[in-house]
């Protein structure tokens, strides 16, 4: 990841840990220019961001298996490796081995390219997830909204799956999940909305800064409890998580968009939802849960031990704490995620839509208006 | 030439690559599927060009509104109304195509002139990520009474929508005073998808 000087705290990073930097220095001495010497440290941060995403999503499928079969009372995967941990690698394997199949009718074209459409966005969001200070890929000025952006490309690579499979089923798969996830977009942004407000800011380090105040006192949770429940119920609706599956409701339509696939194809439908469902959970704890802050802030701590914030040592242990709370808070929100899928039933698609349009958006825009009146009555506490 | 002075070049030449190629092929293919998913590409590529501007509000806009609104919304509405229905032989339909073929080929030869003979001054400079800022000041300023107007339309918009689309299903007939049978009510089933079977 990088550490960039040039950006938001140049006072915060020390130069040692100063990665970019370094690097950078490194083959300068070997005698290329410092542009060149830019280009080669470019994909490193990006490369680094995909192993984590992939990773993660292995731990979730991992979790996912363990804990529905704990809720069953089952064991779940037990044989490959301790305690099944090398399941969803063994899974993956499997699908990577197995025979790609497009179907004989099937519009070859549209069919590739789907899956493509779906997880790509998916990944880019990436770009915006700080797991400190500096630790993000980049601090883009928009931010969050490139989040929200990106995230509406996704149901165009459903509707073309479930076009370009010419199967009933896939077809309605792929318009229940665009309208779904067009349904759920506007409260999302309307509640991402009220906690910009608050913090002034689209980008997600500035977000972050501001709930940094007095530790888990001035997380954002406490004045967005409501924006909170209405950011969790959409984006488990736009990971198309139960209780909100429609799209791939197994009883009713098979597997919604991706009945007809198979081998990697199918295995990006199902990297995409997994590697959305951490990214939901990663932004939660961004906006709500105080991002990378420990609950007691670290500074304090700090100040307590009686060591300087900006020696090296402890730049290192912050930075570590960051990453641990940020992965911490998102896998907490994983397993509610998980628990809630292995105890909620389906709802209807009239009751999905009904809760969309009818509760949630008046509710989004009440607790947005609600922000903006507390916010001028009470600057201190709501952002000035 | 700089490293980043030469990517630019090339992606600039890319992205118009792509919204030319896509913008002609949604007006040339038959497949109106495979148009409005071009569409979509034209959009995401000068969604490219307005980020290539250092204008990166706008392109997250230009994404959120037209890729992910308006062009899933076409293919909504042509997934919903996909009748299998061959069209009618248009008359003269080759004299029609050079006609419109003429017709665009004389606007594109008017614009290129235009484009050649206008002594193009440097824009303001970009002022990249601050600009999310002055957008908003601007809306809420000198900006205001389109800003609301634009509102005002879209809610009328909306509101027509809902009233032509709300149809009262009659369950009396008008003029027999006689219960209508609901199964007529109900449209013949028609396929969902093209068959698309060689041969």
């Amino acid at each position: 990841m990088v550490t960039s000087l040039a950006t938001t705290a140049p006072a915060l990073v020390s130069p040692g840990l100063d990665l970019e930097q370094s690097f950078s220095q490194a083959l300068e001495g070997l005698g290329l220019s410092a542009q060149a010497a830019r280009m080669l440290w470019l994909p490193f941060p990006m490369l680094l961001v995909l192993v984590a995403a992939v990773v993660g999503v292995l731990v979730t499928v991992w979790l996912e298996r363990k804990i529905s079969a704990a809720v069953q009372q089952r064991i779940g995967p037990e044989y490959a490796g301790a305690l099944g941990v090398l399941q969803p690698l063994a899974d993956g394997l499997k699908l990577l081995v197995k025979e790609d199949i497009i179907p004989d009718r099937a519009d070859s074209l549209l069919f590739t390219l789907g899956p493509v459409l779906v997880v790509v966005p998916v990944i880019l969001s990436w770009l915006i997830v700080p797991f400190g200070q500096n630790l993000l890929i980049s601090d883009v000025g928009v931010g969050i909204f490139l989040w929200i952006s990106l995230s509406s490309v996704q149901p165009i690579g459903l509707l073309m799956s479930g076009y370009a499979s010419n199967n009933k089923y896939s077809l309605l798969g792929g318009l229940r999940a665009a309208a779904q996830s067009i349904s759920y977009e506007i409260p999302l942004a309307l509640a991402v909305l009220a906690v910009v407000m608050m913090s002034n800011s689209l980008s997600t380090v500035d977000i972050v800064n501001q709930q940094t105040g007095a530790g888990v006192l001035s997380w954002n949770i406490w004045r967005q409890p409501v924006g909170f429940l209405i950011f969790w119920i959409c984006a488990l609706a736009e990971c198309e998580r139960l209780p909100f599956d429609l799209p791939e409701a197994e009883e009713e339509l098979v597997a919604g968009y991706q009945t007809e696939y198979s081998g990697m194809k199918f295995a990006l439908f199902y990297l995409g939802s997994y590697i959305n469902l951490v990214l939901s959970a990663l932004l939660v704890s961004i906006l709500y849960l105080g991002g990378w802050g420990f609950p007691v802030p670290v500074e304090w701590l700090a100040s307590w031990l009686g060591q300087p914030i900006d020696a090296p040592l402890v730049q290192l242990i912050t930075g570590t704490v960051g990453i641990v709370m940020t992965v911490l808070k998102a896998y907490l929100l994983v397993f509610i995620a998980i628990l809630l899928r292995w105890t909620t039933p389906r709802v209807r698609i009239d009751q999905l839509l009904d809760l969309g349009w009818k509760f949630l958006l008046p509710l989004a825009l009440v607790n947005l208006l609600v922000t903006a009146a507390l916010k001028l009555a009470f600057p201190v506490a709501f952002g000035g | 030439m700089t490293i980043a002075a030469s990517t630019q070049l090339i992606c600039f030449f890319a992205l118009s690559a792509v919204i030319v190629l896509g913008a002609l092929g949604v007006v040339l293919l038959s497949n109106i599927v495979y148009s409005a998913f071009l569409l979509g590409g034209v959009f995401l590529a000068v969604a490219g060009l307005y980020l290539l501007l250092n204008a990166s509000f706008v392109a997250a806009a230009q994404v959120l509104v037209y890729v992910g609104a308006v062009n899933v919304l076409i293919l909504f509405a042509i997934m919903l109304v996909n009748k299998k229905e061959d069209l009618a032989p248009i008359p003269g339909l080759p004299v029609r195509r050079l006609l419109s073929g003429g017709v665009c080929a004389g606007l594109f030869l008017l614009l290129t002139r235009v484009v050649v003979t206008t002594p193009w001054v440097s824009g303001p400079t970009p002022i990249g990520e601050d600009a999310t800022v002055r957008i908003g000041e601007h809306l809420f300023t000198d900006y205001l009474l389109p800003f609301e107007l634009a509102s005002v339309l879209l809610l009328m918009a909306m509101i027509g929508a809902i009233v032509l689309a709300r149809r009262e299903v009659q369950s009396v007939d008008l003029v027999t005073g006689e219960e209508v049978d609901q199964g007529l009510i109900e449209k013949s089933r028609t396929p969902l998808l093209v068959d698309q079977s060689r041969g």
